[in-house]
């Protein structure tokens, strides 16, 4: 689905704006960034706590148009400033992983 | 290139963030701290404070940091009237130390984080070896851009590369967490602008981000170097140290020699170097101890340019 679409869907505190043609078709949950290149899915949103700017590197290089950060971590203003460079957006959630996994989970296959 | 975001910043101020990666905190830091013991009254180190015009004093025990005292615990003191009671039972328990190989970079993300105005440095056996101030940053960072501009004045800029080149260069310095990654991202542009299939595109991405994260995260800083032909895409890392005792032990999944600030940071899982393997279709790699390692990854264009995870 359409990532914007997605974020008013999930509901999410955007800080970094989503690239409005991007699309979100499934969700990648990790906290190791070594994990994340080698195995999100292109066009998938990336849910993690790493709130820094490493994050964004490696949303860019696999594709990756959307970043939740989960348990109030706060994307620092050099991230954010990454992620509008390169079109990646980031929201911010008080949600842990798991719970924000299932509602994108849900969300994404209602729609389907 | 799209990658060109940077560039109405000016040198100085390139030349100063570089700096901040460059220079370590014990490039910096002062060496010769004053120190309390804890059994020194706090009017003791009102007066040590008094005499050497500082702020703040660490509290320590055969060379191992146990608190501090700041000026603000001596104005309490005063107000409370227990100037000629002992230090321990007044210092702050709770402090923030750096370590000496942290990046200046390091440094002033804490500054910014904690607000403290001063830092005890801890050595890697733990022992209290300095102390790094707003003031010892500035001082460094001065030193460093009057030294550049002097060496700017009698040579030439380097690194001049046409944006159409097939080979590319790219230094990468040691901790340098905010900018890893932007050489793989520049390589990745230019893959793109070429046409290559996605899949080949990200194998590649995710091999020379890991390269290029670990010259980062375990060299003492390298050179990346990116290589297109028709035919294959070579991906280079150098770094002069300090060299891996067991290459295959190295190469194993999980296998990571990361300290817990690199981990913290979500990297050194062990997952670097078995990646590179993975995506690859060539890996090599060869390292001496204390000489450096050089590790090439190597990517065929298929014909038909159809590249596939």
């Amino acid at each position: 689905m359409n990532a914007l679409e997605f974020a008013t869907e999930v509901r999410l505190h955007l800080v970094a704006g989503v690239d409005s043609l991007a699309i979100i078709e499934t969700g990648y949950c990790s906290d190791l960034l070594s994990d994340a290149i080698a195995n999100a899915p292109v066009n998938s949103v990336f849910i993690t706590v790493q709130a820094h700017k490493n994050t964004v590197a490696v949303a860019t290089l696999v594709g990756v148009p959307l970043i939740i950060l989960c348990n109030n971590r706060i994307a620092p203003l050099d991230m954010i400033d990454a992620a509008i460079d390169k079109k990646i957006g980031i929201a911010q959630t008080e949600k842990s992983q798991f719970e924000i996994s299932i509602l994108v989970h849900t969300i994404l296959t209602q729609t389907r | 290139m799209p990658n060109e975001s940077g560039k109405n910043i000016s040198t100085a101020a390139l030349f100063t963030q570089e700096a901040l990666f460059r220079l370590r905190v014990s490039d910096v830091m002062t060496r010769n701290v004053v120190t309390a013991s804890p059994s020194d009254t706090l009017r003791v180190v009102q007066n040590f404070m008094k005499k050497n015009r500082l702020s703040g004093i660490p509290i320590t025990l055969d060379n191992r940091i146990l608190g501090i005292i700041s000026v603000d615990d001596i104005i309490r003191a005063l107000d409370f009237n227990y100037i000629e009671d002992r230090v321990e039972a007044h210092m702050s328990r709770n402090m923030v130390a750096l370590e000496e190989t942290m990046p200046l970079s390091f440094a002033v993300a804490y500054f910014e984080k904690f607000g403290f105005g001063r830092f005890p440095v801890i050595s890697p056996e733990g022992l209290l070896s300095g102390i790094l101030t707003g003031g010892d940053i500035l001082r460094a960072l001065l030193q460093e851009v009057s030294a550049e501009a002097e060496r700017l004045s009698s040579s030439q800029p380097h690194s001049i590369v046409s944006p159409r080149a097939l080979y590319r260069s790219f230094e990468v310095y040691k901790y340098d967490f905010s900018n890893a990654g932007k050489a793989s991202q520049e390589i990745k542009a230019i893959l793109t602008e070429a046409q290559l299939a996605p899949g080949l595109i990200r194998r590649i991405a995710v091999g020379s981000y890991e390269l290029e994260m670990n010259l980062a995260l375990h060299s003492d800083g390298g050179n990346l170097s990116f290589s297109m032909s028709p035919s294959a895409i070579d991906i280079i890392a150098r770094d002069n140290g300090p060299g891996i005792p067991d290459v295959s032990l190295a190469c194993t999944e999980g296998f990571s020699t990361a300290n817990d600030w690199i981990k913290s940071m979500g990297f050194g899982a062990g997952m670097g170097l078995p990646n590179v393997k993975r995506v690859s279709d060539e890996f090599d790699i060869a390292s001496i101890v204390k000489l450096g390692t050089i590790i090439t990854a190597r990517f065929f264009i298929p014909p038909e340019n159809k590249g596939s995870l």
